[in-house]
């Protein structure tokens, strides 16, 4: 590697970080906005036109915001988690493509890379849960560990049907397509242009689009730092320039994932129509990454208006609700996505054929989950554990009171 | 001395320094988050010496779920402000690491892991080697891979069976 990578290598990573600052910002500002034209009010228009510099005025209160750090907590966690947050989230975009082949660096197991490195930020919210030594936190800490744990495979599993599908890792082929493999059939895989995946597979999309939401934690997830219930979760004793830092890292996550769906569904920098049909040829290459960036940009802020139109509209599920719909049906509808998308090309079936059998499957699971646990679901009380002296701690089903360490104990007659 | 040298140093410099604060630190959460820091920095051994595959599921699954899951158990069932470590099992524990450690240079020793021509390893280089890895595990490694796997079915079903148990008691 020479000292020309290096440096063309150091501007890429520069360039990522400023321009995401800038996107985190804009963020913040469309969040208020969208929110409060759902709910009949101005939002900020105060500093700025249509208070567009609102997210800035924001951003120097909380540098210059006093950062407490409480007398109990574990001084170096506190100070650590926020970062166990935000520098994943910022990583991620070293893998992603604005364009063909243009990322800070093209990664041949990009797909493999994305999964890593996102796992990482739930110990974050551990650390900062753990570290603030507060009830709440702890318990949002726990929180945040069970839903991301429990979300992130089906989520990978999508991740992995798509691989099947592109039989590669490499995110330039799952949007460009790839010329795959399958025992004796070989086939040309169109790129996305043509035909997005989220047409493919449809039961894959609302997968991940669902398991997606519940990674961020945003409503109706956000079961992590639910307000009514744990005050803030993990985030409860951050104030200042720490505070900013985890909120930096949950804008940067939206934007990841509005960015996945974009890439993994709907072609990520791919026209509809290749550019030069529409502007004429005679395009640069310099041209061509511009607009496709612009496209991928503009299908990303679609996809992040729609996240946030989302949490405008609906209320935040149950904690046992949510748990139960990862495990009894997100993980097993992804396996019947991986299954089926294998059978597919095993026995060389055209795509549509997916799409036939997926659809059916994810009607009658929404209609099932409308059902069963809609309006009828009835309340489980959430398991505790119980600890008394000599025996491990058991699930018991009834309340208790908090002990130290925010870990909820229950008395030892209680239960049996 | 090149830059990936300087870079493997330091790495290597992380890694036993935090080993070291996994094994001396008195506070057994500190000690977890010490391990994810080992985890980590051995993940960017791997990528040093360019397995990058062998570096992601590093990352994957002892980065993001093992250490989740050894924070999440220790979070549950210790109840104290501040969890010490059980220094019951010293004689016991000192024991295993000797022996792991003894089985661990056995079998460097034996390895020829000194001729190795590190374009041909499975674990390292693009795509092609991610190829051969993930065809010699389902052909020529089928019936240890196939073990592996049975294993932790087991160990999963044996823990959802400890846990009902407990449920159906009540």
């Amino acid at each position: 590697m020479s000292a020309v990578d290096v440096l063309i290598a150091f501007a890429g990573l520069l360039g990522l970080f400023t321009g995401l600052a800038v996107a985190v910002l804009s963020l913040t500002w469309m969040e208020r906005k969208t929110l409060a034209r759902i709910q009949q009010r101005a939002g900020p228009s105060v500093v700025g036109p249509h208070g567009l510099l609102q997210p800035v005025a924001d951003a120097m209160k909380l540098a210059t915001k006093e950062d407490i750090i409480p007398a109990y907590a574990d001084q170096l966690l506190f100070w650590a988690a926020p970062l166990f947050v935000v520098v994943p989230a910022f990583l991620i975009w070293v893998a992603i493509p604005f364009g063909d082949g243009l990322s800070v660096r093209v990664l041949d197991l990009g797909l493999l890379y994305l999964v890593a490195i996102s796992g990482i930020g739930v110990v974050g919210l551990l650390m900062g849960g753990w570290a603030s030594s507060s009830r709440y936190s702890m318990l949002g800490g726990l929180r945040a560990a069970a839903q991301l744990v429990s979300y992130e495979i089906p989520l990978v599993v999508v991740i992995l049907s798509i691989a099947v599908l592109v039989q590669s890792l490499s995110l330039d082929a799952v949007i460009g397509g790839n010329t795959i493999t399958v025992g004796e059939n070989t086939r040309e895989l169109q790129g996305q242009g043509s035909i997005p995946f989220a047409f493919v597979m449809p039961l894959g999309f609302v997968i991940f689009f669902i398991a997606g939401l519940a990674e961020l934690g945003r409503t109706p997830f956000d079961i992590h730092h639910a307000e009514s219930e744990v005050v803030g979760g993990p985030f409860v004793e951050y104030s200042g320039a720490h505070w900013a830092v985890f909120f930096l890292g949950e804008y940067l996550n939206t934007f990841v994932i509005s960015a996945l769906i974009v890439i993994l569904f709907f072609g990520g920098w791919s026209w509809p129509s290749p550019p030069e049909s529409v502007f004429g040829t005679g395009l640069s290459d310099a041209t061509t990454n511009l607009l496709g960036g612009a496209w991928f940009l503009f299908k990303t802020y679609i996809v992040v208006a729609v996240i946030f139109w989302i949490r405008g509209t609906y209320p935040r599920l149950r904690i046992d609700q949510l748990m139960s719909f990862a495990w009894q049906v997100l993980v097993p509808l992804s396996f019947a996505n991986l299954v089926l998308i294998a059978a597919v090309l095993f026995y060389d079936w055209p795509l549509w054929v997916m799409t036939l059998l997926s659809l059916p499957i994810l009607f009658g699971a929404a209609f099932g989950v409308q059902r069963r646990r809609g309006v009828r679901g009835r309340p489980r009380t959430v398991r505790v554990l119980r600890k008394s002296a000599g025996e491990i701690g058991r699930p018991v089903f009834s309340g208790g009171k908090p002990g130290p360490g925010g870990v909820i104990t229950t008395p030892s007659q209680a239960g049996d | 001395m090149t830059a990936q040298l300087v870079v493997f140093y330091l790495l290597a410099g992380v890694t036993v320094l935090s080993s070291l604060g996994v094994v001396l630190s008195r506070n057994v959460v500190h000690a977890a988050f010490m391990l994810l820091l080992v985890l980590l920095s051995v993940a960017g051994i791997f990528l040093v010496a360019v397995a990058e595959f062998l570096a992601l599921a590093q990352i994957l699954i002892y980065g993001g779920a093992v250490t989740v899951v050894v924070l999440f158990a220790i979070m549950l069932t210790r109840n104290d402000d501040q969890p010490r470590a059980d220094h019951s099992q010293r004689p016991l524990a000192l024991l295993a690491a000797a022996g792991t450690f003894g089985l661990l240079v056995v079998a460097f020793v034996a390895s020829d892991i000194a001729t190795l021509d590190e374009t041909t390893d499975a674990g390292s280089g693009g795509e092609s080697a991610f190829e051969a890895l993930g065809t010699g595990l389902f052909t020529d490694w089928a019936i240890p891979f196939e073990l592996a796997s049975l294993v932790l079915l087991v160990a999963l079903i044996g823990a959802i069976m400890l846990a009902r148990s407990a449920e159906d008691g009540e």
